[in-house]
């Protein structure tokens, strides 16, 4: 059987080859092109329900606005999306891989949130040389590290990269010693280690290290920890409802005026609002910042805003940036998009230099090489302060491509 | 277990349809078929407890995941681990976990013992989760199934599909075989017995604690049968496996396909597998909503669940006679 | 650990100890009173979290929010009594669990259809938003506020219960369902009220911790797992077993995660083995 599907797969090969030829030559009318192509499929793995759907539709919403502006085709053929709900669950992970690349026979396989789904979807790309898996944002260090893989690429970041930063920063503003504080999972030790290694390199010295289990959001014991060893400052890692919480008890416990907090930018990354006071001020890092200055941030977030009647958010960039890597590779393939080995080159040596986040470009281990910019909390909102770390490159321990 | 004809015939012509379908059906859907068998198995030794003994255990998923994990410590990163070695390791371990837990739970009952087991499943999944050298949160890998090999000669090939599919296939026979011997045996009478009506047995001279206990512990190592094959299918295990949702599926399956019965799970494992497919293509935002209300729908109107309908035509038939 | 610190944690964990009874009072007292098990209590206190959100951004105030709110929660938990859990009441727990869990999932999904996936906040009332110095830190007037208010409903409970007519019919109709029946007493009716009750007990839980803990999705899960352990440590069904099991748990679980980090969120299951290895039905649980 595998073998009748591997035929028919060389001859929808062979067959759009061919068509990518006929396109590729002006002497005949496009239209007529267009009708013999076959669409290509993009398949997504995100979450589309419980806790983490926001992340899973703004990823999606940006992916396809971005696709859709530029008039719907990749390399001049139609697409087929589909989506499957990966519930944020690793023991569905593997079957909801295998339901994509071995029923639905994707070009392309968009996804995950997850770093857990991330790495059990690595592991099956790891044996297949089709199709190309595109993460818009699970972190995980290892996806661009020991599981590497060609035909693997990252549109978002790899955990240490928000985070490094954050810790140069903190013994740059003069602290010495610091706590660190995360929840203990694997995107929360991974920054935590990160932002530590960060301050270290510059003859800081963290004093302890606090993990929490996922997601117990009961700060309390710890917060009166940390008033209690009174370090120069603290680095710490939530997200969503949970660093609301953590900003709030920090806040009202009296340590946001004695103890300065820092951060990666999701610390403080849409909960703005939600935080209030408890988020003015804070200094984070992260590899996006809402009022950047650039001209493809503004139409971005105007583009966003018309058409899903809400503002961007660092995920849609993600999004936004996946659409961007996939239309360029397809039109550098001439929309041959089956020679994965071309399309594989061609993601290798790309840059976007239009992405909202600024100019970035692909390194040899497929992750992003990137700004990674300061900003502050001012009135509800991020503000840029400058550039923490120029074209920032992972340094993706554990990958033999790199 | 007595099995009426025409159930029987249902029975050989569901197995015949199962060992015939790598004919037709592709890898996905051959992979698909495995993981809802594995998930049969699952169910089925859940229906040992539930459906049988009267023991409604909301921690199921605590056998399975750790037998799971065990296989994914015993397997080096660079080569197969021999089955003989693997698979007693696992099952020994879910016996030994569900040893320890039935002790303390077996000694409660009705609603502390749902809440008991679901406490002690979620102090193995919080164990799981926060051990990073077993992967965390992420979960873990099993790089390469077991080896199945006699004095160095391999008899099977569990890394091909067709192998595999056939593996699972003869457990689910053999697990149900099991099953359906041990009900038959006195022991089968004796917990049935403490499912009607415990003191009763237990006035007749039973001791019925340990014979819960048994139960507990012959449903925990099947558990961890289908928790190995798990491991092997999917080739990661993560504290999910354990979590609490999974054992409220797998419990969904067993009353969705018929408590009580045996086959029922297995046919509610293949009921759900198509379900969940379903409704997320009827409504892929909020296909849990629809799920929430079957769920509560099958509680209500389907109590028996697949096989309660099942074994009502049938009996109609039977009377016809 | 020194010793002010130590007293500062003794807070911390008695302070949590009075939230998680606020949430596990309602759950045990449907099923001390009804022989219910209700999986969806957390999504009760997740709604009610919601529901505060909801209401403060209409009116700008918590007290009304609450005000408005707790009716809502009552009349919620009425209609799904009616609706699905009175048909339970003679069938096995198992099927409670069941239907209970599929209403979680469809409260879930509910949830995010009105108030979207994003996570909110509530601002804590202006008058009790300041912080009172203590040792190297400042305590939160909010959080003494919070312990006052589950002191108040405890104590509430325990007049109600103990001390009224619907108290005396609810004690009835535990005790024994059929002569409370026999002596004119409309138990299904007494179940609806308890059922709304506790209901509108774990929405309140919702919109009085929402100031301290935001509002988003999902936040019911674990709030109710821990809600478990407390009423099985406290003897399902005992009222005061919840409370000293919420004590117990508080203070557990704020030790625990300072003296032994590693080892924390396990702490709590092996104190609640502990005390079931001792007495298997709770320290206040009737023997089975």
């Amino acid at each position: 059987m595998s073998k009748n599907n591997k035929s028919r797969r060389n001859f929808i090969a062979g067959a759009a080859a061919t068509t990518g030829l006929v396109a590729a030559s002006s002497f005949i009318p496009t239209r007529f092109a267009i009708g013999a192509k076959a669409p290509i499929k993009v398949g997504i793995l995100l979450p589309y329900s419980g806790t983490y759907a926001m992340l899973g539709n703004s990823i999606t919403n940006a992916m396809k606005m971005r696709i859709e502006q530029a008039g719907g085709k990749m390399g001049g053929r139609p697409i087929d999306y589909i989506a499957v709900d990966s519930e944020m669950s690793v023991p569905k992970a593997p079957q909801n891989t295998n339901k994509l690349i071995k029923k639905e026979k994707v070009d392309f396989l968009v996804g995950p949130v997850h770093s857990g789904i991330a790495a059990a979807m690595a592991k099956i790309m790891g044996q297949l040389k089709s199709p190309i898996m595109i993460v818009p944002n699970a972190g995980s260090n290892a996806v661009t590290g020991p599981l590497c893989a060609p035909n693997i690429f990252r549109t978002s970041f790899s955990n240490w990269q928000p985070a490094f930063p954050g810790g140069v920063l903190m013994a740059k503003e003069g602290h010495k010693t610091c706590v660190t504080i995360s929840w203990k999972y694997g995107a929360g030790i991974q920054m935590m280690a990160a932002g530590r290694d960060g301050f270290a390199t510059m003859g800081g010295k963290s004093v302890k290290d606090i993990l929490l289990p996922f997601p117990n959001v009961e700060f309390q014991a710890h917060l009166s920890e940390i008033a209690s060893l009174n370090p120069d400052c603290v680095f710490a890692f939530f997200s969503g409802g949970g660093a609301t919480k953590f900003l709030k008890d920090y806040e009202a416990a009296g340590l946001k005026d004695k103890i300065p907090l820092y951060g990666p930018g999701f610390l403080t990354e849409g909960v703005e609002k939600a935080a209030g006071s408890a988020a003015e001020g804070i200094k984070t890092t992260l590899h996006y910042a809402s009022n950047l200055d650039n001209r493809e941030n503004e139409k971005f977030r105007a583009d966003y805003n018309s058409a899903f009647g809400s503002n961007p958010n660092v995920f849609s960039v993600q999004g936004y940036d996946t659409g961007s890597l996939l239309l360029q590779a397809a039109a550098a393939v001439g929309g041959d998009v089956e020679s994965t080995a071309d399309v594989i080159s061609a993601m290798e040596s790309s840059s976007i230099p239009d992405s909202p986040r600024g100019p970035w470009s692909m390194s040899k281990a497929h992750n992003p090489i990137q700004n990674i910019y300061l900003r502050q909390v001012e009135n509800g909102e991020q503000k840029l302060l400058g550039i923490a770390a120029e074209a920032l490159e992972d340094p993706a321990d554990g990958c033999k491509m790199a | 277990m007595t099995h009426s004809r025409p159930l029987l015939a249902f029975l050989i012509l569901a197995v015949g349809a199962l060992a015939a379908f790598p004919i037709i059906g592709d890898e996905f859907y051959q992979e698909l078929v495995i993981r809802l068998m594995i998930m049969g198995i699952f169910a089925m030794s859940l229906d040992l407890l539930i459906g049988f003994t009267g023991l409604i255990s909301f921690g199921h998923a605590a056998f399975f995941g750790l037998s799971g994990y065990l296989l994914a410590i015993v397997t080096p990163e660079s080569e197969a681990v021999s089955i003989w070695f693997a698979l007693p390791v696992c099952l020994l371990g879910a016996a030994l976990a569900a040893l320890v837990i039935g002790w303390f739970s077996v000694r409660t009952t009705g609603i502390y013992f749902i809440m008991i087991t679901l406490a002690f499943a979620q102090m193995f999944y919080y164990y799981f989760n926060e051990n990073q050298d077993l992967g965390g949160s992420d979960g873990i890998f099993i790089f390469y199934k077991p080896s199945v090999a006699i004095g160095g000669f391999q008899i099977l090939d569990l890394n091909n599909p067709h192998t595999f599919y056939y593996f699972v296939l003869v457990s689910l026979v053999v697990s149900y075989l099991i099953l359906s011997i041990i009900l038959k045996a006195p022991f089968g009478q004796v917990i049935r017995g403490i499912h009607a009506n415990e003191a009763r047995t237990r006035a007749l001279g039973f001791n019925t604690q340990h014979y819960k206990l048994v139960s507990f512990v012959i449903a925990g190592t099947m558990a961890g049968f289908a928790g190995f094959l798990e491991a092997n299918a999917g080739g990661i295990m993560s504290p999910a496996h354990l979590g609490w949702h999974e054992s409220g599926t797998v419990m969904m399956v067993v009353i969705l396909g018929g408590m009580g019965t045996l086959y029922g799970p297995v046919l509610g494992a293949f009921a759900m597998g198509f379900l969940q497919d379903y409704f997320q293509e009827l409504w892929s935002d909020h296909w849990l909503l629809l799920l929430g209300v079957f769920v509560i729908a099958v509680v209500l109107f389907l109590p028996n669940g697949i096989a309660g309908l099942f074994s009502k035509f049938t009996n109609k038939k039977e009377d016809g006679k | 650990m020194d010793f002010a610190t130590f007293l500062i944690q003794i807070l911390n964990g008695v302070q949590y100890g009075f939230t998680l009874f606020l949430v596990a009072s309602g759950l045990t007292l449907i099923f001390g009173i009804m022989g219910i098990i209700n999986l969806a209590h957390g999504a009760f206190y997740m709604i009610g979290a919601y529901l505060s959100f909801w209401l403060f951004g209409m009116s700008n105030s918590l007290w009304v929010a609450i005000l408005v709110g707790l009716p809502i929660m009552v009349i919620f938990g009425y209609a799904i009594e009616r609706l699905a859990i009175s048909f339970l009441y003679k069938r096995d727990h198992l099927y409670q669990v069941l239907l209970t869990y599929g209403l979680i999932l469809i409260l879930n999904e509910m949830q995010k259809i009105l108030w979207g996936s994003d996570f909110y906040s509530v601002p804590v009332p202006e008058f009790l938003s300041a912080s009172i110095p203590m040792g190297n830190q400042e305590y939160p007037v909010y959080r003494l506020f919070v312990s006052l208010v589950c002191m108040i409903v405890a104590a509430g409970m325990y007049v109600v219960i103990g001390k009224t007519k619907l108290g005396m019919m609810i004690r009835a109709g535990a005790t024994n369902r059929e002569m409370a029946q026999a002596l004119g007493i409309n138990i299904s009716r007494v179940f609806a009220i308890v059922f709304s009750l506790g209901a509108a007990l774990a929405g309140f839980s919702g919109m009085i911790d929402a100031p301290l803990s935001s509002v988003y999705p999902g936040m019911g899960d674990f709030i109710l797992i821990i809600s478990f352990v407390v009423i099985v440590i406290g003897g399902i069904g005992s009222v005061k077993g919840a409370f000293v099991g919420a004590m117990l748990v508080g203070l557990a679980d704020t030790f625990g995660k300072v003296l032994v980090p590693e080892f924390s969120s396990m702490v709590i299951y092996a104190l609640m083995a502990l005390v079931l290895l001792w007495r298997p039905q709770g320290l206040f649980g009737r023997p089975s």
